[in-house]
């Protein structure tokens, strides 16, 4: 581990991280969320980000996505310095993320929001839609394809013409997840994806997440379940209170006391 | 029976104008969630851009150019849907509510700017003699009205045949997607500023087109006939018809309109010649009772949003495992 560790470093000087993102505070009111945290992932990582309940977790998820900015601090994304873009600009730069509290668009169908992920659609341009409609046509019905094996993958084929309103709170997060692979993106964060998911999905879904990851994605999860962790990742940050508090191979981590009391609400 | 006949005509012939702005602001409000309160303003750019562009040379004003009444629809469409592209660009990123506020005031401007530029738009005098359709059957009154009954029952079908092919689109869907849940649809990459500002520049086109129909169905115009009062009337056809779906709006400009001409012809029995103008206010609130009856009777409009799917889902669903909430057919 410690030896993926330097690589990992080697190749932060060769400027192979995706994500660097440097001292990210971001303050809500009076409360420091994310307060001077620093994270990087280099390509083809798979990282596990933890920390107790309302570590700042989630908000460094945001600041990444671009979905919130940072009061300070610097986010590059594959080098370029992504800082004032807005979220829309981000599956552009090839990251694609979830949501902790899935965001399905409940009116549409189950497949219609997996299609909402695809990306460059000549469709999405109106006058396209009158201009080349057999050209549009026939891109839609490519993405209907992919979309409807990603819903298989997902096991949510069996429900892709109903509204994404009937979906349980697992299914939701799997619709999620499907949803952002439409777009294939290189880098994906995923928020809590095994949440509510029922043990015999989970194994699947841990299934296809290293099957992403082996496929080159560079991946960053926010976990709760550590035997996942263990299971999935080579690398876990811990956060307390907006800040890292360790950084290392899971297993370490799990051992280490300041870790363990962060945990337990005693944040040193 | 031949009286009968023109006035069926007639007034079918305004509802189906009312219908282009209706279609039009389900496009903004139905489809995209964009709080139009300056309609009115949008309508009067296309009127007076295809008055200018069609009628004759004159002295009185700018424009004359005498070009032919389609090339002046066009032209209402493209100048207006600009118009509303530049007051989009300033205030779409606003919240709902400024948006309301900042349209209203851009109707207002309008408004006063076709007021007082007298050397474009005539001022408070308007332009007369806008050519008219089918013109050459104009001592034939039954076969006129006919004629452009058919004219416009033809734009308001291809209109709402292209609407309905846009909204079952990729482009639709996006619409769709930001107006449920804006923060997911941006992950997933779609600007929502800019598709909702294409909505909403959009519609503004087809309220313009609809604005030059009606100077041309009527054959003048004049600055009073774009008050706000014609605003609530539009809005009022398409919560009516139900918002979200284009058959509603079409189906709301013909009740409201046909509630509009009833009470008109109530005020002109019921009430003395000297006070029927003031009378004249209680049409809207005859409007507002009926608004608030259909709403009673069908909280959505009398046809409710339309359920729209991609039709290429639709295309491809035979293929696919039927959904289970529908029985299979063994
Ligand atoms: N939009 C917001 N406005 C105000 N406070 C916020 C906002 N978002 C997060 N917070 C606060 O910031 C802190 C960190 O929240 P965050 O969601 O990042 O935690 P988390 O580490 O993801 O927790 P969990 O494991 O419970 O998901 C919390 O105290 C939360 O109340
Ligand atoms: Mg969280």
């Amino acid at each position: 581990m410690r030896s993926r560790h330097g690589s990992m470093q080697a190749s932060a000087r060769e400027g192979g991280l995706v994500i660097e993102a440097a001292d990210l505070v971001k303050a809500f009111g009076g409360l420091r969320a994310v307060d001077g945290m620093s994270l990087s992932l280099a390509r083809g990582e798979m990282v596990a980000l933890i920390g107790p309940n309302g570590a700042g977790k989630t908000t460094m998820f945001n600041l990444i996505a671009g979905s919130l900015q940072p009061d300070a601090g610097s986010i590059h994304v594959g080098g370029v310095d992504v800082r004032g873009e807005g979220p829309e600009r981000r599956i552009g730069r090839g990251v694609g993320r979830t949501f902790q509290i899935p965001r399905p668009f409940a009116d549409m169908s189950v497949l219609e929001n997996v299609l909402a992920g695809a990306q460059g659609q000549l469709g999405e341009r109106m006058w396209m839609n009158f201009l080349a409609p057999g050209r549009v046509a026939a891109q839609e019905k490519a993405a209907v394809d992919k979309a409807r094996d990603l819903l298989a993958f997902v096991t949510l084929d069996r429900l892709a013409l109903e509204p994404a309103r009937v979906l349980s709170g697992g299914q939701r997060k799997l619709l999620e997840l499907a949803r952002i692979l439409m777009a294939d993106p290189q880098v994906i964060l995923l928020d809590e994806p095994a949440a509510g998911v029922n043990p015999v999905l989970l194994e699947l879904l841990i299934d296809r997440i290293v099957a992403l990851n082996g496929a080159g994605k560079t991946i960053l999860l926010i976990e709760h379940n550590m035997d996942m962790v263990a299971r999935l990742c080579s690398r876990a940050v811990v956060m307390a209170s907006g800040r890292l508090l360790a950084e290392g191979p899971p297993a370490e981590i799990a051992r280490d006391p300041a870790v363990i009391a962060a945990y337990l609400g005693d944040v040193a | 029976m031949i009286d009968l006949l023109s006035y069926g005509a007639f007034f079918l012939s305004v509802a189906l104008t009312y219908a282009i702005i209706s279609l039009g602001l389900n496009v903004q409000w139905g489809q995209t969630g964009l709080f139009n309160v300056g309609i009115a303003g949008f309508v009067a750019v296309g009127a007076y851009v295809s008055a200018l562009l069609t009628t004759p040379a004159t002295a009185d004003h700018l424009g004359g150019f005498g070009l032919p009444v389609a090339a002046g629809w066009l032209g209402a469409a493209v100048a207006t849907g600009f118009v509303t592209f530049l007051v989009g660009a300033l205030t779409i990123r606003l919240r709902s509510d400024y948006l309301a506020i900042a349209t209203f005031g851009a109707a207002v401007a309008i408004h006063l700017c076709i007021l007082n530029l007298q050397s474009v738009t005539g001022g408070p005098f308007g332009i007369g003699f806008i050519p008219r359709a089918f013109a050459g059957l104009a001592d034939r009154p039954v076969a006129f009205s006919l004629a452009n009954l058919a004219l416009l029952a033809a734009v308001v079908l291809a209109l709402y045949l292209a609407l309905e092919h846009l909204a079952r689109s990729p482009w639709g869907r996006v619409l769709r997607a930001i107006r449920e849940d804006e923060p997911a649809a941006l992950a997933l990459g779609k600007s929502a500023v800019r598709f909702r500002l294409q909505a909403f520049a959009l519609g503004g086109a087809i309220m313009g087109l609809a604005g030059a129909t009606q100077a041309h169905f009527i054959g003048y115009i004049a600055p009073d006939n774009y008050q706000p009062i014609l605003t609530f009337q539009v809005w009022a056809m398409l919560i009516v018809g139900g918002s979200g779906n284009n058959r509603g709006a079409i189906l709301g400009a013909v009740v409201v309109w046909g509630i509009w001409a009833l009470s008109a012809s109530a005020v002109a029995g019921l009430f003395p010649a000297e006070q029927q103008a003031r009378a004249a206010s209680l049409q809207i609130v005859m409007i507002g009772l009926a608004l608030c009856a259909i709403l009673l009777w069908r909280p959505r409009g009398i046809l409710g949003e339309a359920r729209i799917m991609s039709r290429h889902v639709l295309r491809a669903a035979p293929t696919a495992t039927p959904p289970p909430s529908t029985k299979s057919e063994t």
